[in-house]
């Protein structure tokens, strides 16, 4: 589902004199349908940089980034604009939404992009967030004024509305209580039992352990910094 | 799939001094297109360029119209192009007086634009007009007032409404937050999103503001002294820029 042929990233910082930084080279790895992949290494090591190349939003220099065979790294804006849709979630650590748009609305609005109705859309956002524990008094109100657990759970209920068959998950259990823990947790789970292919990052070791089939360190493709 | 419009090396040049430069892109259904720059960058030259404003002195701006299929708005006639300004393209001013007929009556603002496509049914358009002021959030006992007594964001709304009415398919947007303040911004960001998912609208926002561009905007491109450094997802441009100059813009953003 996800498959990555020898890429490689580098940094260029044309304002600090032209500094070149390498941060990925020559990663090669691919995850089945059902299969759920961590990344690990130490903070800096890359993790995070691999995961935007794999979404897009980090250009990659070298290399083939195929997503259900579509190559992301030659794609066209379009393309890229489909397969997000379509085929590849992100949770990320933040939430950017668009302010004064109600909470429901932000869950609801990948299943309206993939051409769902406002009623289905609205019912399987519903049952999100209630199952996050978002108490339904907040619904109709912008998640910008909620706490950092609460946004971090509307993300994660927003990431989860459409079944994505690929889904990179960036730490998705980071700042939650055990209960709301658990419950993303079986959220990934069910994920993995219905065939989506998922790539995280968790510090949570125990989380790390529970759901992922195999570690990849992210550490084996940092050359270090070169002038 | 057609790209609805095909932009292809379009230039335009005051004296010696370049505007904008062989600027080329497509813009398919549903997509919204961002261009950001610094003042005198040439996007509002392009903008203009694109929307029949200005007439380049190189290139063609091709539309996918309903009738005929791709055609170049450069070459087509006057009376033509007019046409598609009045029903297929509409064009939101960063001075919502300049889009706007500051003598005549909210609602007349909106159903004047119905009258040029041909609305004769006064019932009609007023209650279409009521439907627009509704949808853009303007009070409908308002419907009677010049927009001379509005406040400006209740103006841009009001301009937005009178540009969307007819059902264009694609909108060119000058600054269409610039001046307001950010609570407003805020309001007429998400007002624009509902309007792009639900309309199926395509849209070219020429914008300064960063983060406006990263709500609103599928793909950007970023212009300097009339060429475009660099063009693609909006998010890639933002997160991992790649010219010095992006670079700048990029880094240059205060965080709030």
């Amino acid at each position: 589902m996800i498959e990555l042929r020898n890429v490689s990233k580098t940094f260029t910082l044309h304002n600090q004199n032209s500094a070149v930084i390498e941060v990925i080279n020559d990663v090669s790895l691919s995850v089945a349908a059902g299969e759920c992949v961590a990344l690990t290494g130490a903070s800096g090591a890359g993790k995070s940089t691999l995961m935007r190349m794999i979404y897009g939003n980090y250009l990659t220099q070298a290399g083939q980034i195929l997503i259900d065979g579509v190559d992301l790294v030659q794609a066209e804006p379009r393309d890229v604009i489909a397969l997000r849709r379509e085929t590849l979630g992100y949770v990320s650590q933040f939430l950017r939404v668009v302010p004064r748009v109600a909470t429901l609305d932000v869950v609801a609005e990948p299943l309206r992009a993939v051409g769902g109705s406002a009623e289905d859309a609205q019912a399987r956002a519903e049952e999100l967030l209630a199952k996050l524990n978002i108490p339904q008094r907040l619904w109709s109100l912008s998640p910008t004024t909620f706490s950092g657990g609460e946004q971090q759970r509307v993300n994660i209920a927003r990431g989860f509305a459409h079944l994505y068959p690929a889904m990179l998950l960036d730490e998705p259990t980071a700042s939650l209580d055990a209960e709301n823990r658990e419950i993303v947790l079986s959220l990934i789970e069910e994920a993995k039992a219905r065939g989506a292919a998922i790539i995280g990052i968790f510090h949570d070791e125990a989380a790390r352990v529970r759901v992922c089939d195999r570690e990849i360190d992210v550490s084996q493709f940092t050359p270090g910094i070169a002038a | 799939m057609t790209p609805l419009l095909s932009v292809q090396g379009v230039t335009k040049f005051y004296g010696h001094h370049i505007g904008c430069k062989n600027v080329g892109f497509d813009l398919y259904p549903g997509e919204v297109m961002g261009i950001v720059g610094e003042s005198g960058s040439g996007k509002s030259t392009l903008l203009n360029c694109m929307a029949g404003h200005l007439t380049p002195d190189a290139g063609a701006v091709v539309f996918n119209t309903r009738s005929d299929g791709p055609r170049d708005t450069v070459t087509m006639s006057e009376p033509e192009r007019r046409m598609l300004s009045r029903t297929d393209w509409a064009f939101v001013h960063q001075h919502a007086r300049d889009g706007l007929r500051m003598g005549v009556s909210a609602g007349g603002n909106v159903g004047e634009r119905l009258m040029a496509v041909g609305d004769r049914h006064y019932g009609d358009i007023r209650g279409k007009a009521a439907d627009w002021l509704g949808r853009v959030e303007i009070d409908a006992g308002r419907i009677d007032d010049r927009p001379t007594t509005f406040s400006g964001g209740m103006q841009q709304r009001l301009q937005i409404a009178r540009n969307l009415v007819t059902g264009p398919r694609l909108v060119f947007m000058d600054e269409p937050t610039g001046g307001l303040d950010v609570s407003v911004q805020a309001r007429l960001l998400d007002l624009l999103r509902g309007l792009v998912r639900d309309m199926g609208l395509s849209a070219i926002i020429v914008t300064h503001d960063l983060a406006v561009v990263r709500l609103l905007a599928d793909r950007l491109m970023v212009m300097k002294d009339g060429h475009v450094v660099e063009a693609g997802l909006t998010d890639q441009v933002l997160d991992d820029p790649q010219h010095a100059y992006s670079q700048l813009l990029v880094s240059s953003v205060l965080q709030v």
